[in-house]
């Protein structure tokens, strides 16, 4: 295991490929030239719905806007390294990941227009929906690879979480379980050195996040989270040991979250542009770029070729999304499997009020 | 007298807090440098750095670290970021800020003050438009104040800093912004514990609190009744005494609110007129409230929350009983 080199009490982290797109001796056959370019695709996907996004935001054509872009190393190759049989247990910020697996775009913004049904098609993705109280999902990850264990499948699951969340509860208790019944869990914290305001040196003491893992007995590994190389790497090891029985894995993958939290946030208001700027030479989707240019697989024009190939993706799961309509009686119908009497009553009066009629 | 908003006129009544008492402290998650979420707490870091923190991301510490200031002798005004995030504090809430007083036979009295935005209507996120004031106000121990003004959050703010026991400081986001009013510039208190008579009338009492005010006052404006209309202000405890006088007027009361139904403070308030004015009610109490669903997503909002018709139909079933 390679993962076993890197210890996160001393801060040592996994690098693959750096941040001009050279690869490190020795990690050649981690990922081939077909792989790399399936997730570079998927990472153009989730970058350009970011711009498109945030533009639909500025129209008020979307609600509020969660921006992905800088995490999509991170989102995309750990899914990469998984089968479809494993569980998704996402945060929010983990888009790439989620189309690899099969998600619909049209979904995605069902749900950022405010719409339940964006939520609906993903549990049969083996996906839980997007999850904001943040690190509450942490536990949910727990339980369904717990799950896995007792029905004795072969598939594991991995739970998404950001730097902030290691301060919840929620974090500590779901870790702790993990240990203890020694669950196939990947615990993936994307930290993105930023919970809204707060700076990841102010959401803890540790030196690293990852070494919260060693205080509850399984191990803990950094990665360069803007490196698909060492995230793939990585999160299929954390999978093997989960898969063979050796219990739970932490894996911290170190990257940054370029935009602000949400379109409601204003990120002039705690941090620099110089550090923004900083960040932007090591971001992950350029990175992989150079990396394939360099070995003659993408120039120019295939760049075009994939842009408009994304655009097209993009302005269909657009038009999708707008022009599926909201079900008002939705908002009664799903809350128990049968309408209990007073509810009922409730509904028909709601019925009453709508089509104009209202009093 | 400046016009201010109410986000402007409770960080003035922060900022006159913290000034004036060198114990009264803010903590919560973005409250420093980025003056909080909604920029209550704008520009306190800096006049106050000693009084104001930005704590990590874990509203049961947040919470339970406010109770262990308290108890040795400092004011924590703590911030929860939506209603939705204080449920990690619960147990906290629950099984130590609420109960120290009795625990304590008196001994230990807790000054907390937890300011929480609640409600809908700005069409956010999940999660970030609960309105579960009625879970807050079944736990004994708990005051829980609900401003709907620029005037009244300040005075009610500043009360419940002054108060002495701990108190849920619940903020209707929807009003943050939308109203400007004449707020003075020295330090007063609204007191907790009163309810407001907006306007008087005699046909019906019409009562309601936080987020829907303006709504309704839209309303009763239209409507072709005499129409006492009552803002709550102080969910727990309920002002009896102005309630009760007002539905032995008016014998009609209708009960606007926007969380769901079943157990609610609406289930309480009829409880008490029932039992108090059952001989003077010309017509049952009247409930316009939620549905008892999870609050939709914003596509759907509309559709939960209460409007003028539906509210003009409300007041007309009652008048025609």
């Amino acid at each position: 295991m390679v993962i076993e080199n890197y210890d996160p009490l001393k801060g040592q982290m996994l690098q693959v490929l750096d941040a001009e797109g050279n690869l490190a001796q020795g990690f050649d056959g981690v990922l081939k030239n077909d792989d790399v370019l399936k997730l570079y695709q998927v990472m153009t996907l989730s970058r350009m719905t970011d711009k498109k996004a945030l533009a639909m935001q500025r129209q008020g054509r979307l609600i509020t806007y969660i921006p992905q872009s800088g995490q999509e190393a991170a989102a995309a190759a750990s899914v990469y390294a998984l089968t479809f049989e494993d569980w998704i247990v996402p945060a929010f910020r983990e888009m790439a990941g989620w189309l690899l697996r099969g998600a619909k775009l049209k979904d995605v913004f069902l749900y950022l227009r405010g719409n339940e049904q964006g939520s609906k098609n993903m549990p049969k993705l083996r996906m839980t929906p997007l999850c904001v109280p943040i690190g509450s999902q942490i536990p949910h990850g727990v339980g369904i690879s717990w799950a896995q264990k007792l029905k004795g499948e072969n598939s594991i699951t991995i739970v998404y979480f950001g730097d902030g969340a290691t301060s919840e509860g929620e974090f500590h208790e779901a870790m702790n379980f993990g240990g203890v019944f020694k669950t196939p869990t990947i615990f993936f914290c994307m930290n993105n050195q930023w919970a809204i305001s707060l700076p990841r040196s102010l959401q803890t003491s540790s030196k690293t996040l990852a070494q919260k893992a060693v205080a509850y007995g399984f191990p803990g590994v950094l990665v360069d989270g803007n490196d698909i190389f060492a995230v793939y790497l990585a999160t299929k090891e954390a999978a093997e040991r989960a898969r063979q029985g050796k219990g739970p894995t932490m894996i911290e993958a170190y990257t940054y979250r370029q935009g602000p939290h949400t379109t409601a946030d204003d990120p002039r208001k705690y941090r620099s542009t110089e550090e923004e700027e900083k960040w932007l030479c090591k971001d992950p989707v350029s990175r992989v770029r150079k990396f394939l240019e360099k070995r003659d697989l993408w120039d120019d024009k295939k760049q075009a070729a994939l842009e408009a190939e994304c655009d097209k993706i993009i302005e269909e799961a657009v038009a999708e999304a707008e022009k599926t309509s909201y079900i008002p009686e939705d908002i009664f119908k799903y809350h128990y499997a049968e309408m209990p009497q007073e509810l009922q009553e409730q509904f028909e009066y709601f019925k009453s009020t709508l089509g104009g009629q209202h009093g | 007298m400046a016009k201010l908003t109410m986000v402007q006129a409770l960080n003035q009544a922060m900022d006159q807090v913290l000034a004036k008492d060198k114990r009264a402290l803010i903590l919560g998650e973005d409250v420093g440098v980025d003056g909080g979420v909604f920029r209550v707490t704008d520009g306190l870091i800096k006049k106050y750095p000693n009084q104001v923190f930005d704590t990590p991301l874990s509203e049961s510490a947040i919470v339970g670290a406010s109770i262990g200031l308290a108890i040795n002798g400092l004011k924590p005004i703590a911030e929860i970021q939506f209603m939705g995030f204080y449920l990690p504090a619960f147990n906290q809430i629950v099984a130590h800020l609420a109960r120290y007083r009795n625990r304590t036979r008196g001994t230990v009295n807790l000054p907390v003050v937890i300011r929480i935005p609640c409600h809908g209507g700005i069409r956010a996120l999940e999660h970030h438009s609960e309105a579960t004031e009625a879970l807050l106000a079944q736990i004994p121990g708990l005051t829980v104040v609900m401003p709907s003004t620029p005037y009244d959050a300040k005075g009610l703010l500043i009360a419940s800093v002054n108060h002495g026991d701990p108190v849920m400081f619940l903020e209707p986001i929807k009003v943050y912004r939308s109203i400007k009013e004449e707020v003075p510039e020295e330090m007063y208190e609204v007191p907790i514990g009163k309810a407001n008579i907006i306007q008087e009338g005699t046909d019906m009492t019409v009562i309601t609190w936080g987020s829907y005010i303006k709504d309704v006052m839209e309303a009763v404006k239209d409507a072709p009744y005499s129409i006492e209309l009552i803002d709550l202000r102080t969910i727990s405890p309920l002002d009896n005494e102005t309630i009760l006088a007002s539905a032995q007027k008016t014998g009609r009361v209708l009960i606007i609110q926007e969380a769901p139904k079943t157990c609610s403070i609406s289930s309480e308030l009829s409880s008490r007129i029932h039992e108090k004015c059952y001989l003077s009610l010309k017509a049952p109490v009247k409930r316009l409230t939620g549905y008892d669903i999870t609050m939709p997503l914003p596509a759907g909002e509309e559709l939960y929350l209460v409007n003028k018709p539906r509210i003009h139909r409300a007041m007309k079933e009652l008048m025609e009983f």
